[in-house]
């Protein structure tokens, strides 16, 4: 049915390509030169719009940040991908640091029901929109930035680019895309019930971003 | 809808940005279109290439086959979908529980009238049509254990307490697609509230569902249609999430899907697609721009439509794949105000194609149930009409009769309708053909 | 556009038998300005009736006859933004494929809103007249056709005792639609309750526009509510407070 169904589809455009319309290609859209730190602010500017909270923090203290962060909101089990530390993180009493190493499959109910908080990496972020980049991976899988109810992001300041297009093209997306990518900017949320904005509807409920410089 | 239009002013205060911006859309589109077949056969085999299956579909029966064999092959039962307006068009949901498999829809809106058991009134505000008591009230009546709130947030709480359970035990994910980029072979899809991630990245299997016209050419095309999707939709300079699917789950992933599946449906689109006029529907990119700023849809709503896509879209396109012969009462459904054309992210003409379905349904033409549209008695009234005005003395005979004798035309027919809410014009005394010989002034 | 000498003017239909003096009007005050204005007798409509009902063939048989009527190459002024759309951007289209295609095109290219081309002549306005209040209807083809903008509300705004109102929505349709509003009575009735509520709200004694479709509808629409408010044709506002008595 499939393989019909293709040949007839095609045959119908095939014999309807003469006379195609073309429309005239638009002038490129004035593109924002910003700075780096011009960078960082419009981030966090568009993102805190949409309630994405953030720390600060750097290279070496970033883990006892973020796991002082974990300890106030109470998180008791966190995620975490198997490479996240390049050291052992500071012990602490109150968080079960969880590494993901097992298929989704062993362990569904567990992710979906004892998971507090996930803590990933991103690939970058994108100035214009206030937008994270991931490229989730074996190591940081795709999930680990959706069923938890907390995501904290790890954010290089260095590797915030000024919009979409910019970063597509200098990173050369268009030679080769991961399985699955993701742009995330802000926590999951909704305008469904009465155009009313909620926030936390499927996706995590809150979404941290600590900027590392 | 006040508050949509305003946010999406908001979201272009440049013309000059806009302007540009829509003539890159515009022209993507356009591209994309002019090359629709060779893109098809290039994202097929990219898709397959990165381990999707691509599965084609000529009418929506055909698609609900295709999905059901997927479905079954995985002995799988039930299915959480995310928003896919392709899915409508297939009516999915009813097809599939006529065949023993629980779809369920996972978009707060569409759950909210899924549970209602009724159609979305918009295509990006599915449940535009209900008010928080009713949503209070449904959710009292049909989810166990949920007390009785209209506080958005606790609503929006139980959905996801119920919702998350599917998402965790659903056998295979169901969702539309945005964009098609044949370069990669990559699905894009657009979402504020994670529940296409949760269809698409949960479940071990994923179908989703495009209809033909959703390819683009390349992943540089993708950016700008982005931005002018999520501004002109609802006042957002991004959606909160952007995903972007090229392949099924790798050997070394730990999630995802095993099996992602691509299902490309035709339904009347190729047919639309033989005219170089008409085609420009096929630019739609869903954003329901149209709906918002339309003052025939915000006073009507979705369901006076009677059909999947409500709007100036819909009135373009529901002629189109269902024939002028029932729906061309649709065509004439707008003022032709050009609201709708002002506000298109892709430039769609759609005040010139209602026109030209018009004139399909009166006067024949390409398009299903050309010519089926005439009647007689209008057929009469515009012969009748251009006699009168394409001749001067007939012109003369009738204007100085309307001038001396309509006021006393009895307010029957059109006039009737006219004068429900308005008083009945009054004709001058004199024309201004009389006043302006009276006055001198010179006619050649 | 070079101030011409002379132009020719195109009434419309609904001028002709419903608003003749707003013709006049508008005729008088480009003669005021220097200019000379013709009148051909046999001209009647534009088409636009059948050509938005879908009679193409009709239409196109009525823009023939009315083609033929404005020999040369002078402008051709419309005091409606919808007609004037009609002929200088659909007439193209409309004889697309046709012998006279040239001839329709060369046409559609000569046509000027009216209010559009009294600001090209550059018209200074003295108010005569008593203060009043006054509201703008911008119509939907002026604004979104013809790319009419400011140049009505400036015309207005150059008459001292005159105070222009805004409508809170002045971009949406009245519902007029040609026979949408009779095809669709409900919905063309709540579009043009709106906008007549809307012209009150603003507490104006006069509601203005350049589009006699709207204004028929309009002050119609406040006739039934008896509204004592004056609709009128912007032309035979300026002309009205400027003439000298």
């Amino acid at each position: 049915m499939s393989e019909t169904a293709r040949g007839r589809i095609l045959e119908r455009l095939r014999s309807a390509s003469v006379g195609a319309q073309r429309a005239e290609r638009g002038a490129q859209v004035k593109q924002p030169k910003r700075s780096r730190d011009e960078r960082v602010v419009r981030l966090r500017t568009m993102m805190e719009a949409v309630r994405t909270e953030f720390l600060e923090a750097d290279r070496e203290s970033w883990p006892s940040t973020v796991l002082a962060f974990l300890v106030s909101i109470g998180a008791k089990r966190v995620l975490h991908g198997a490479n996240l530390f390049s050291v052992a993180p500071p012990d602490s009493a109150a968080v079960e640091l969880v590494p993901y190493d097992k298929p989704i499959e062993e362990w569904k109910t567990d992710m979906f029901s004892n998971i507090d908080a996930a803590i990933t990496t991103t690939r970058g972020g994108i100035a214009e929109t206030g937008t994270l980049i991931l490229w989730p991976s074996p190591d940081e899988p795709r999930l680990m930035s959706l069923v938890p109810p907390v995501h904290v992001a790890l954010l290089d300041t260095n590797k915030i680019h000024d919009t979409f297009a910019d970063v597509m093209r200098d990173e050369n997306w268009a030679a080769g895309m991961p399985p699955n990518a993701l742009l995330i900017s802000g926590p999951s949320k909704t305008a469904d019930i009465e155009q009313t904005l909620a926030y936390g509807v499927h996706g995590p409920k809150r979404l941290i971003v600590v900027l590392v410089s | 809808m006040d508050g949509l239009i305003g946010k999406r002013a908001v979201q272009f205060p440049d013309q000059e940005e806009w302007a540009a911006l829509r003539a890159r859309g515009a022209e993507a589109r356009a591209r994309a279109l002019a090359n629709l077949p060779d893109l098809l056969i290039r994202l097929e085999a990219r898709c397959r290439a990165n381990g999707m299956e691509v599965h084609w579909a000529e009418t929506t029966e055909e698609a609900n086959e295709e999905v059901l064999a997927i479905l079954n092959r995985r002995g799988a039962k039930h299915v959480v979908k995310g928003k896919s307006m392709v899915s409508e068009e297939m009516h999915l949901n009813d097809f599939l529980e006529s065949h023993g498999i629980e779809s369920l829809e996972s978009d707060l809106g569409e759950y909210i009238i899924q549970l209602d058991h009724e159609t979305p009134s918009h295509i990006i505000m599915p449940a535009i049509h209900k008010n928080r008591k009713q949503i209070a009230r449904l959710f009292g009546e049909k989810i166990r254990a949920a007390k009785y709130t209209e506080d958005v947030d606790e609503l929006t709480g139980i959905a996801r307490r119920v919702l998350r359970r599917k998402f965790e035990e659903a056998d295979a994910g169901v969702s539309g697609v945005n964009f098609a980029v044949a370069e990669t072979g990559t699905l894009f899809l657009i979402e504020n509230e994670g529940n296409g991630r949760m269809s698409t990245h949960v479940p071990p299997v994923h179908i989703a569902l495009m209809g033909i016209e959703k390819v683009l050419e390349r992943l540089e095309d993708v950016p700008p249609l982005l931005t002018l999707l999520t501004r002109s939709a609802t006042g957002q300079p991004i959606s909160t999430y952007l995903n972007m699917i090229t392949a099924p789950r790798s050997r070394d992933e730990k999630d995802g899907p095993r099996e992602v599946h691509l299902v490309i449906l035709d339904n009347a689109r190729s047919r639309i697609y033989a005219d170089p006029e008409l085609r420009t529907t096929l630019r739609c990119i869903r954003c329901g721009a149209c709906m918002n700023h339309c003052p025939v849809y915000t006073r009507v709503g979705g369901h006076a439509y009677d059909a999947v896509y409500p709007g100036p879209i819909g009135k373009i396109l529901t002629p189109q794949v269902e024939g002028l012969a029932h729906r061309h009462d649709l065509t004439h459904a707008s003022s032709l105000c050009g609201a709708c054309v002002e506000v298109c992210p892709v430039q769609i003409p759609i005040s010139s194609l209602l026109i030209r379905l018009r004139k399909e349904a009166s006067s024949g033409g390409v398009v299903k149930g050309a010519g089926e549209g005439r009647t007689r008695a209008e057929a009469f009234t515009w012969a009748v009409w251009k006699r009168i005005h394409a001749s001067p003395p007939a012109y003369r005979v009738v204007s100085w009769l309307a001038t001396r004798l309509g006021r006393f035309v009895p307010a029957v027919g059109p006039l009737k309708a006219w004068t429900t809410v308005r008083t009945k014009p009054r004709f001058a005394h004199k024309t201004l053909h009389e006043l302006t010989r009276e006055e001198g002034v010179p006619d050649v | 556009m070079a101030r011409p000498d002379s132009v020719y003017f195109f009434g419309t239909c609904l001028v002709d038998l419903f608003y003749p003096q707003a013709g006049l009007a508008a005729i008088r005050l480009i003669q005021r300005e220097g200019v000379r204005v013709i009148f051909p007798q046999g001209q009647t409509c534009c088409g636009q009736p059948a050509f938005n009902s879908g009679y193409q063939d009709d239409a196109r048989a009525v823009a023939r006859k009315q083609i033929a009527l404005f020999p040369g190459d002078l402008p051709i002024v419309v005091p409606s933004g919808s007609c004037a759309a009609m002929m200088r951007h659909h007439y193209p289209a409309l004889f697309e494929g046709e012998a006279d295609h040239a001839a329709a095109a060369a046409f559609a290219s000569r046509i000027c809103e009216l209010t559009q081309f009294l600001t090209t002549l550059g018209i200074e306005l003295r108010d005569r007249g008593e203060p009043v209040k006054v509201a703008w209807h911008a119509s939907c083809h002026a604004m979104r056709e013809m790319g009419v903008g400011d140049e009505p509300k400036s015309l207005v705004r150059q008459l001292s005792n005159v105070e222009l109102l805004e409508l809170s929505r002045e971009r949406e349709c009245c519902g007029f639609g040609g026979t949408f509003s009779v095809r669709y009575p409900e919905i063309s009735a709540a579009m043009v309750s709106d906008k007549a509520a809307d012209v009150v709200a603003t507490g104006a004694q006069e509601l203005l526009s350049a589009d006699c479709g709207c204004l028929m509808n309009i002050a119609g629409a406040l006739g039934a509510k008896g509204v004592p408010l004056r609709a009128r044709h912007v032309a035979e506002f300026l002309w009205e407070r400027t003439r000298e008595r």
